[in-house]
């Protein structure tokens, strides 16, 4: 094989392929961070205890509660208050995780959360790394230059049984990110207005590769929420190569190497970037400077406009059409001034100590809308930690939210954090599919920022207004 | 493991909806269980069924004509969004052995090709003719890779060869990585500790 100059992609496949693939079977790859949690896991386990299989390595899995627990404020004490079939799913974890030696964060730990905060905030996803998880929203752990991809239960219990997955190799996509982000538009704005001109499958079979000077300006907390969302582009994967940005994140986390091995560690993190003149299999643009804040009004996160705009005509488009139908608007509208029931701000999208700080931003000094439900779910318990020691759970009570422990929650409808048929809502999360927060809920989904003013003013409103 | 496939023969229920997520194949409050059987009563849920669980007349699933049929047909994109294998778990025990579009989400053709549910990718012509003709008998043919409507059109359709190795003799892939032992440990022998500073 001609070794010329590789991608970033390139380089974190290549160093995985246990064995390459063949005219009869893909390759083998190996996976070097395996997280887990409640939902996805039980059947994999079930199927190891089947065949009488161990787990071939405990400690490449992590495993924490995030899906189906309950998030109401003060229901933990130190357990899970889930109950009925959350409950055994909980039990059904903890029973796994002890049998085969895996190491748990479970309800109660002042490490849990969503499983995509805490592998960054725990220090376990690092660059170059291959992580997979099963849950579609895997892709987030790509912002520190990773191959992070979802997987089904089927593909935990091959990990679970052989560290392995049999991959074909993505394609590559270029998603070269010009100019800066302007004030009060976000990394949430910047993924739906991607999506929103290639597509819920534009970017199917790829793994992206997000570039150029607007992303190198975002944080590591930016960069997960782009990443995040590249599986609502059809993504694979979405990965950013590791930088400065990135290893000051990692830098004294609990699982980050330390002393010499961080210094090696950061010496072959430098080596990840793709190198000038590296090919990419598709190429897209992208000027960040025009991009306004974004929100979707329909049922497919790619149905997105900027947040001045007007509900689209379907144009004959029947998927348009049924989505204007379930969320009852007409094209034209102006999005702006929508009435709303519920705001949610969270999910592994937007749960992160920056987001909170956003949303707080718009919160202080005002007060949550009458009739409307606001909900604010850290990430983590860590989150939820600093948030209170910046006092940010004091400026979301004070205005009228709610403040509640850290999980999933609202996102996927599993616990009791549901919208009634008919709501809507503003929402931090990654779907606005059909019933995704409940059945018969309407979803916008956007930025804290867009959130939070939905939340003050009852309606969908222009943050950058109310922070003048 | 399953059963191995080789022809299905079947008429087709046809949902002529792209973009099919699942969370509408299976929404998550059905997610809430430690095992993969009998979510087939779930399967398309809120589409399915109407207030106090009572069958929709209109939806294609509940017409009468497709009752029994194994082969469902739809928009493009199916299966974007959450990983959930249940999305596949739910189609097979409802009894759907073939699902055909024009494209498939990624994580939900790797599912289903798992679990003997067979992802069948025609072209836009083919995938026309489907959608147009509800209740049509089509053969799906996986030694050939070819699906044809009875009386009309054959289109051939790309699988990866091991999926279909795997599912024409009802073999799993698991075997095959337990079998590569050896690549694994050097592998692992090469690359050396761990990454991560264990507390």
């Amino acid at each position: 094989m001609r070794e010329g100059p590789r991608t970033l992609l390139d380089k974190v496949w290549q160093a995985h392929v246990v064995a390459p693939a063949t005219e009869d079977t893909p390759a083998v790859l190996y996976i070097d961070l395996h997280l887990i949690h409640e939902v996805t896991s039980p059947q994999a386990f079930a199927l190891l205890r089947e065949r009488g299989l161990r787990v071939r390595c405990p400690g490449r899995t992590f495993a924490t509660m995030d899906h189906a627990i309950p998030t109401r404020p003060g229901t933990w004490g130190g357990r899970a208050a889930a109950e009925g079939a959350a409950a055994d799913q909980i039990r059904a974890l903890e029973g796994n995780c002890r049998d085969f030696g895996i190491r748990l964060y479970p309800v109660g730990s002042d490490r849990q959360g969503i499983v995509h905060v805490i592998g960054p905030e725990l220090g376990l996803t690092q660059p170059g790394l291959t992580v997979v998880c099963g849950d579609s929203h895997t892709s987030t752990h790509g912002a520190f230059g990773t191959l992070a991809f979802g997987i089904g239960t089927s593909e935990v219990g091959h990990v679970l049984a052989t560290q392995c997955l049999l991959q074909h190799k993505p394609k590559s996509l270029a998603v070269e990110v010009d100019g800066r982000l302007a004030e009060g538009v976000t990394a949430k704005d910047l993924i739906l207005g991607l999506i929103a001109r290639i597509g819920t499958a534009g970017a199917t079979g790829h793994a992206i590769e997000y570039r150029g000077p607007a992303v190198r300006a975002l944080s590591m907390e930016e960069r997960m929420t782009v990443c995040n969302m590249s599986i609502e582009a059809g993504a694979r994967a979405g990965m950013v190569a590791p930088d400065e940005t990135t290893f000051e994140y990692l830098r004294g986390r609990p699982f980050s190497p330390a002393g010499a091995d961080w210094d090696a560690a950061v010496g072959r993190w430098r080596r990840l970037p793709t190198d000038e003149g590296a090919a990419f299999d598709r190429v897209e643009r992208f000027d960040a400077s025009s991009l306004e804040p974004m929100i979707t009004y329909g049922t497919s996160p790619g149905m997105g406009v900027p947040i001045r705009g007007v509900v689209p005509d379907p144009a004959g488009n029947p998927g348009v059409d049924k989505a204007l139908r379930y969320m009852g608007l007409r094209p034209g509208q102006p999005l702006l001034g929508q009435p709303i029931d519920v705001v949610f701000i969270g999910s592994c999208t937007n749960s992160r100590l920056s987001d909170l700080r956003e949303a707080a931003r718009v919160f202080a000094g005002r007060k949550v809308a009458p009739n409307v439900r606001a909900l604010v779910v850290p990430g983590s318990q860590q989150v939820k930690k600093q948030a209170e020691a910046e006092g940010l759970d004091r400026v979301f009570r004070e205005a009228g939210a709610e403040w509640r422990e850290s999980g999933c929650s609202m996102c996927l409808a599993m616990n009791d954090d549901k919208l009634q048929p008919g709501q809507y809502a503003v929402s931090t999360s990654n779907r606005n599919f059909e019933g995704r927060q409940g059945t018969g809920g309407r979803t916008f989904l956007a930025s804290p920022l867009t959130a939070a003013a939905a939340a003050v003013t009852g309606r969908i409103a222009d943050a950058r207004e109310l922070l003048r | 493991m399953s059963e191995p496939i080789r022809v299905i023969k079947s008429r087709t229920v046809v949902l002529a909806v792209d973009n099919v997520d699942t969370d509408q194949i299976i929404p998550a409050r059905f997610l809430v269980t430690t095992t993969s059987s009998g979510m087939g009563k779930a399967l398309f849920a809120d589409w399915r069924y109407g207030t106090e669980g009572r069958p929709k007349p209109d939806f294609a699933l509940n017409r009468p004509e497709a009752a029994g049929a194994r082969v469902l047909v739809t928009g493009r994109n199916f299966g974007c969004g959450s990983s959930r294998e249940h999305a596949v778990w739910a189609l097979r025990d409802h009894g759907f052995q073939a699902v055909v579009s024009a494209s498939f989400a990624d994580i939900f053709r790797n599912n289903a090709l798992k679990n003997g549910l067979l992802p069948v990718t025609v072209e836009p012509a083919a995938h026309a003719a489907l959608l147009a003709a509800p209740g049509a008998e089509v053969t799906i043919d996986l030694a050939e890779r070819s699906l044809e409507i009875a009386g009309g059109t054959r289109a051939t359709f790309p699988i990866d060869p091991f999926a279909r190795y795997c599912l024409m003799n009802g073999v799993d892939e698991l075997a095959f990585l337990l079998s590569r032992e050896n690549a694994i440990a050097a592998h692992e022998g090469a690359a050396g500790p761990l990454p991560w500073r264990f507390q």
